[in-house]
């Protein structure tokens, strides 16, 4: 019978206890982002798909055709070409492109990169309707990069 | 034709009554449809509808077309009449109990000296309607729904009727009007607490909200029992669903919170209809706060909740009324 009228009041005063929780919410700032019209910054550290880093001093990336992130690539997602060219030390990069359809963000060519010219891009907005639309060109995104 | 002169001012006063019960039945609606989800959003830390219009002020409109548009989808092996007759049955026994809420001193549609009984047998219907919807779907979740939703109703009548009959004991009458009327130095909400509270939560599930919201719980039964229907006949449901809101939070206000009285405004007899659409917005808001606070119940914690507490906590509270009003 004690428990009868106490059960009563425990639950009674958790009930006041669960509005209050809520009424606070009510009034407090939303916290959610409108997406499209609204957008987070994206931290630094995120890690999107492979992007060549443009350099201050050299005004380009430093890619030098090693092929080593072609090699280390588990996913075989990234194609490196390049010439010998005159007057130019090394190599020439003339093409690298980098599949995303098959890429799987391990981040292999970026820990192996000797020159640091590859780095993760900060993009997430990557819906797209074709195939193709994942094939990138890196050193045309690199070029029109300011 | 002398009879229809005669008769000619009572007709228009019933079309005029008939078009505003249903100008509040769908403005209500939009109101509440807006409100709810703009509430539900804040509660969430969320802003809710923002897409159509100023901060979402036209989302409702969006969406009634939408339902509008869509196609009414009956199963194969329901019940064809008996399927389109439930969302009818749950939408317009709503206009009825409009006539008689008594907006504010010469806003009612009709002084019935039967109103409450007028407004409760009106708003039984819609548990028929529910039966009858989750029966002719021929859906085990449909059909689950509408049983927990009678076995509810019924068990929550009881408390609801008992509580209200202690304030029809001390006013001697069942007009809404004589009812509201007889609060004038303290509401009852002061003299008859218990009852209150006794008929806020037989309110809540009466109109199945949550946490009482048993016969549409989602978790379980998909959408009880509405899981079979689509577009304007689900919308029909929801619009009786917020009518009957409505009414109840109009006869809590009639019977526990004064009615239309308060602070006076110039023209008392007709801007009281201010202080009622306040009290009943805010029994509403209420109602919505608590939807997006509490979980849903167990279905034995609902039942014994109302066995074991409210209806002996009721008539506990109607044998003392009745003791007192005989003493005083």
């Amino acid at each position: 019978m004690k428990s009868y009228f106490s059960v009563l009041f425990t639950g009674g005063w958790s009930l006041i206890v669960g509005l209050k929780v809520t009424l606070k919410a009510l009034f407090s700032p939303i916290v959610t982002c409108q997406y499209p019209r609204e957008k987070l910054e994206i931290t630094p550290n995120y890690r999107g798909h492979i992007d060549l880093v443009k350099f201050d001093d050299t005004g380009t990336h430093k890619c030098i055709t090693c092929g080593s992130c072609m090699r280390d690539c588990p996913s075989d997602c990234i194609v490196v070409d390049g010439e010998k060219r005159e007057g130019v030390k090394g190599k020439f990069c003339t093409v690298f492109t980098l599949d995303f359809t098959k890429c799987s963000l391990c981040g292999a060519c970026v820990e192996v990169c000797p020159t640091k010219t590859l780095d993760y891009s900060n993009e997430y907005e990557l819906a797209g309707t074709t195939r193709e639309e994942f094939y990138y060109d890196l050193l045309k995104r690199v070029e029109e990069r300011e | 034709m002398e009879l229809f002169y005669s008769l000619l001012p009572e007709l228009i006063r019933m079309v005029v009554c008939a078009v505003c019960g249903a100008v509040i039945v769908f403005g209500n609606a939009l109101v509440m449809g807006y409100a709810e989800r703009k509430l539900a959003g804040h509660i969430m830390y969320r802003p809710g509808p923002m897409e159509v219009g100023f901060h979402g002020i036209l989302q409702l409109v969006i969406d009634g077309l939408k339902l509008m548009g869509k196609q009414l989808v009956i199963p194969k092996n329901a019940d064809k009449p008996l399927f389109m007759l439930a969302p009818l049955l749950a939408f317009a026994p709503v206009f009825v109990p409009m006539l008689v809420i008594p907006f504010s001193d010469k806003i009612q549609g009709f002084d019935l000296d039967v109103g409450l009984l007028l407004i409760l047998a009106f708003a039984s219907i819609n548990v028929l309607a529910i039966l009858i919807g989750g029966w002719s779907s021929n859906n085990k979740y449909s059909l689950f729904g509408a049983i927990r939703s009678v076995a509810q109703n019924v068990a929550y009548e009881i408390p609801m009727l008992i509580s209200l009959l202690a304030i029809v004991f001390m006013t001697n009458t069942f007009s809404l009007k004589e009812i509201a009327a007889a609060q004038s130095p303290v509401w009852f909400v002061v003299i008859q607490p218990l009852a209150f509270l006794i008929y806020i939560v037989a309110m809540v599930a009466e109109t199945n909200r949550a946490p009482f919201d048993l016969p549409e719980a989602e978790s379980e039964l998909t959408a009880g029992f509405h899981t079979e229907y689509s577009g304007m006949s689900f919308s029909l449901f929801v619009l009786g669903e917020y009518a009957n809101m409505f009414i109840v939070c109009s006869v809590a206000t009639v019977f526990f919170l004064g009615g239309s009285s308060g602070i006076p405004l110039p023209y008392f007899e007709y801007t009281g209809i201010v202080w009622f659409l306040l009290k009943v917005y805010a029994l509403m808001f209420f109602l919505v706060w608590i939807r997006w606070t509490y979980p849903r119940t167990r279905f034995d914690q609902l039942m014994n909740f109302c066995w074991k507490y409210l209806i002996p906590f009721s008539l506990v509270n109607l044998l003392l009324t009745v003791v007192l009003v005989k003493l005083i």
